[in-house]
C-alpha cells in the first residue's frame, strides 16, 4: 500500500512501471508471498470463493441488465423473454438467482467460522465489523434484485420490506412514500431498485477491498487462534493457498452447477412466476430462504416497532460481537463450553430459518419466539459470562507446534490442547 | 491575493509540504515558523496594519480568523445542504403520482353483502355494501375491546372514537350500510382478505391480523384499524374517493 518497493525485478518494463506505481510489488507482497498461517483449514477457503461470486454476480448481472426492462407493464415480460428468447438468457438468469444464493451459502458458512475460531477478538475487531457492513450491503442488494423480475413474491416482497420503515414513530409513513416515490409500490420504486441494485454490488466491491485490507495489517486468523510467532508458522500465501482456495472453488461450483443446470427454481418461490398484482397478496409470503431466519425474528415479536427493531438488532448485536465475548481465547477448539453453545447457536438459526418459513401462527409464534430470545440471550448474557467462568484448554506454544504434533499422531483431529503441548515437549528438536 | 493567501494557508492547515512557498513566506513571516508561521505571515501581509492578527495569541479571544475559519465551514455546510436537498426530494412522489387524487366510482351494481375493490392511489379501496348483521355485529362490540380506539377516519376529526358509525361515515354524513376503507393491512401493508378472520371482517393472511366487520383491528400485529380515505357520496350511486 505505501513505501518504496524493496523488490528488485529484472524486466525493465516491470521496474520502470513498479518505481512509479508500485502495483506489481503491492500484489506481491498482499497477494503471492503474503504469510499466511501453515494450518488454515478448508473453512479459510469461504473468502476467495465469496470474492469469485461477486465477480460472477457482477457479469451475469451486466449481461441480465441488457436485456432487462425496469417498467411494470414490461419487467415480468422482458424478464421471460431473457429465458425463452435471448442467447443463453436462461443461463444467465439462473446463475444469477443461484448465484445470489450460493452467495449467501458461503456467507454464512464464513460467518460462523469466524464465529467458531474467535476471528472476530482483537486486533480484528474492524476486520469482522466491516464484514458485518458487506452482510447488510449483501442483504439490501439481494433484496432489491429479487424485486425486479416483478412478479407476486417481488411486489409483496417489496411492500412487506419497505413498510417496515412505517414502524418507525412520527416520520416513518414519509420515510416509506419517499421510498416508494408514490403511495404504494410502483413503477418509481421498481425504477430506482434497479438503479441501487445495479449501483450496490461495486460499493460492495469496495467495502470488500477495505475487508481485506483490514484483514491484510493483522494477518489471518488460524484454527489454534494463536498468533503467529514466527516465519516457521507461516507458508506464502501461493502456492500453499491459492491452490487450496482453487480446490475450494471447484468442489463449491460444482454444487452450483448442479443446482443451476438441475434445480434452477428449487430455491426459488413458484408464487414469483406469477406477474405482480398490486390488488391480491399471496396466501402465504416468505422471503427468499436466506432472509428466513430474520424473518421469523420479525414475526416473533407480537408489536409492530418492536418486531423492527429486534430484526434489525439481530444482525446490529454483531456489531457488538468482539466486546461481548470476554474470553482472552479466541478458537472454539480450546473452549469446551463455547464450542457447545456455538453448535447450539446454529441449531437455532437453522430453527429459525425453518420457523421463518411456516405461517404465523399458533405453535410456530411461539417457538419463534423463544428461539428469538435465545439468540439474544447467546450474545447478549452466554458469551460474556462464558469468558469469566469457562476453563479453557492449555493453547499450543505455536502454530508449528500444534501442527507438528499432528505429524507425530500426538493428538486428536482438533489439535486438542494438552496433547499438543505434550508432544511438543517430547520432541523439542522438532520445535527448531 | 490568491497567490499569497493558498499557498500559506493551505501548506498550514493540511500539512502538506511547503516546498517553494517556505522560502516566500519567510518574508513575511519573520522570526516565526512551521504552520503558524505561514498564518502569521499571511495575517500580518494583509491585516497587520489592523492588529488583529497581532492580539492573536494560543489562548485569547477568537479572532478575525477564527471567526473567518467558522463562518466558512457554516457556510459550506449550508451550502452542502442546499445542494444535497435536490437529490433527496427528487425519491419523493412526483407531480404525476399526486394528479391521480381522486377518483369517482358507480356504486349501484353492489349488492348487499357484496364487496368491490377499486385501485385508488396505486392501494386497493374497499367498497363493501354491509348486510344488516354485519352492521349490528360491528354495533355491539363495546369500545373497552378495540385496541385502537380512534376512527381513523379521514372525514373525521383524529380524535373521534372508533365506534362504527364513525368508521362508516364520508364527508358530511354517515351511511352506515357502506364501508369504505383502503385495503392495505396496517402491519406491513398487505392485503386484507374480505369476509373472513375471527370477526367476521377481513383478514391479513400475511402476519395473521384480523378486522370486524368495521375494519377495526382486533387481534394480531397491526397496530390501527385500516384507514378509511376522503370521500363523498355524489349521488346515491356514486361515491367519489379522495
Amino acid at each position: 500500500m505505501s513505501g518504496q518497493s524493496t523488490y528488485h525485478f529484472k524486466n525493465p518494463a516491470v521496474r520502470w512501471l513498479d518505481s512509479r506505481l508500485p502495483i506489481i510489488s503491492a500484489m506481491k507482497v498482499n497477494a503471492l508471498d503474503f504469510p499466511t498461517p501453515k494450518n488454515l483449514n478448508y473453512f479459510w477457503t469461504f473468502g476467495g470463493i465469496l470474492t469469485l461470486f461477486l465477480g460472477i454476480q457482477i457479469v451475469t448481472g451486466l449481461v441480465l441488465a441488457m436485456h432487462y426492462t425496469a417498467h411494470v407493464d414490461q419487467a415480468f415480460n422482458s424478464v421471460e423473454e431473457i429465458m425463452r428468447d435471448v442467447n443463453y438468457g436462461w443461463l444467465m438468469r439462473y446463475m444469477h438467482a443461484n448465484g445470489a444464493s450460493f452467495f449467501f451459502i458461503a456467507v454464512y458458512i464464513h460467518i460462523f467460522r469466524g464465529l467458531y475460531y474467535g476471528s472476530y477478538k482483537a486486533p480484528r475487531e474492524l476486520l469482522w465489523m466491516i464484514g458485518v457492513v458487506i452482510l447488510l450491503i449483501m442483504m439490501a442488494t439481494a433484496f432489491m434484485g429479487y424485486v425486479l423480475p416483478w412478479g407476486q413474491m417481488s411486489f409483496w416482497g417489496a411492500t412487506v420490506i419497505t413498510n417496515l420503515f412505517s414502524a418507525i414513530p412520527l416520520v416513518g409513513e414519509p420515510i416509506v412514500q419517499w421510498l416508494w416515490g408514490g403511495f404504494a409500490v410502483g413503477n418509481p420504486t421498481l425504477n430506482r431498485f434497479y438503479a441501487l441494485h445495479f449501483l450496490l454490488p461495486f460499493v460492495l466491491a469496495a467495502v470488500v477491498f477495505l475487508h481485506i485490507w483490514a484483514l491484510h495489517v493483522p494477518g489471518n486468523n488460524n484454527p489454534t487462534g494463536v498468533e503467529v510467532k514466527s516465519n516457521k508458522d507461516t507458508v506464502p500465501f501461493h502456492p500453499y493457498y491459492t491452490v487450496k482456495d482453487f480446490l475450494a472453488v471447484i468442489v463449491f461450483l460444482i454444487v452450483y452447477a448442479a443446482f443451476v443446470f438441475y434445480l434452477p427454481n428449487y430455491l426459488g418461490h413458484t408464487d414469483n412466476y406469477i406477474p405482480a398484482d398490486p390488488l391480491v397478496t399471496p396466501a402465504h409470503i416468505v422471503p427468499e430462504w436466506y432472509f428466513l431466519p430474520f424473518y421469523a425474528i420479525l414475526r416473533a415479536i407480537p408489536d409492530k416497532l418492536g418486531g423492527v427493531i429486534a430484526m434489525f438488532a439481530s444482525i446490529g448485536i454483531l456489531f457488538l460481537l468482539p466486546w461481548l465475548d470476554t474470553s482472552k481465547v479466541r478458537s472454539a477448539a480450546f473452549r469446551p463450553l463455547y464450542r457447545q453453545f456455538f453448535w447450539i447457536l446454529v441449531l437455532v438459526c437453522f430453527g429459525l430459518g425453518y420457523l421463518g418459513s411456516q405461517p404465523a401462527e399458533g405453535g410456530y409464534v411461539i417457538a419463534s419466539q423463544i428461539l428469538t430470545a435465545y439468540y439474544f440471550l447467546h450474545f447478549l448474557v452466554i458469551l460474556p459470562l462464558l469468558g469469566l467462568f469457562e476453563k479453557t484448554k492449555p493453547l499450543p506454544g505455536s502454530i508449528s507446534e500444534s501442527v507438528l504434533s499432528k505429524d507425530k499422531g500426538g493428538g486428536p483431529t482438533d489439535g486438542g490442547g494438552g496433547t499438543v503441548a505434550a508432544a511438543a515437549a517430547s520432541a523439542p528438536e522438532k520445535r527448531g | 491575493m490568491q497567490k499569497g493567501c493558498d499557498p500559506a494557508g493551505g501548506a498550514g492547515r493540511f500539512g502538506l509540504s511547503p516546498g517553494p512557498f517556505v522560502a516566500k513566506n519567510k518574508a513575511f513571516s519573520r522570526k516565526r515558523s512551521g504552520a503558524e508561521g505561514a498564518e502569521r505571515a499571511f495575517a500580518d501581509q494583509y491585516f497587520g496594519d489592523l492588529d488583529v492578527a497581532h492580539a492573536h495569541t494560543d489562548t485569547e479571544e477568537p479572532t478575525r480568523r477564527d471567526f473567518l475559519y467558522i463562518a466558512t465551514g457554516a457556510v459550506t455546510a449550508v451550502g452542502v445542504g442546499a445542494a444535497i436537498w435536490p437529490f433527496i426530494d427528487q425519491m419523493n412522489p412526483d407531480a404525476s403520482v399526486q394528479a391521480l387524487a381522486s377518483i369517482e366510482v358507480d356504486i349501484s351494481a353492489i349488492e348487499v353483502g357484496q364487496s368491490l375493490t377499486v385501485m385508488w392511489r396505486g392501494k386497493p379501496v374497499f367498497i363493501r355494501h354491509r348486510t344488516e348483521a354485519e352492521i349490528a355485529e360491528a354495533e355491539a362490540v363495546p369500545m373497552s375491546d378495540l385496541p385502537d380506539p380512534l376512527a381513523r377516519n379521514a372525514n373525521l376529526p383524529e380524535s373521534d372514537p372508533a365506534t362504527d358509525t364513525n368508521r362508516a361515515h364520508a364527508q358530511g354524513e354517515a351511511k352506515p350500510e357502506w364501508l369504505l376503507m383502503i385495503g392495505v393491512c396496517t402491519h406491513l401493508g398487505c392485503v386484507p382478505i374480505g369476509e373472513s378472520g375471527e370477526y367476521d371482517g377481513w383478514f391479513c393472511p400475511c402476519h395473521g391480523s384480523h378486522y370486524d366487520t368495521a375494519g377495526r383491528i382486533r387481534k394480531g400485529p397491526a397496530p390501527r384499524n385500516l384507514d378509511i380515505p376522503e370521500y363523498e357520496f355524489v349521488s346515491d350511486t356514486l361515491v367519489r374517493v379522495g
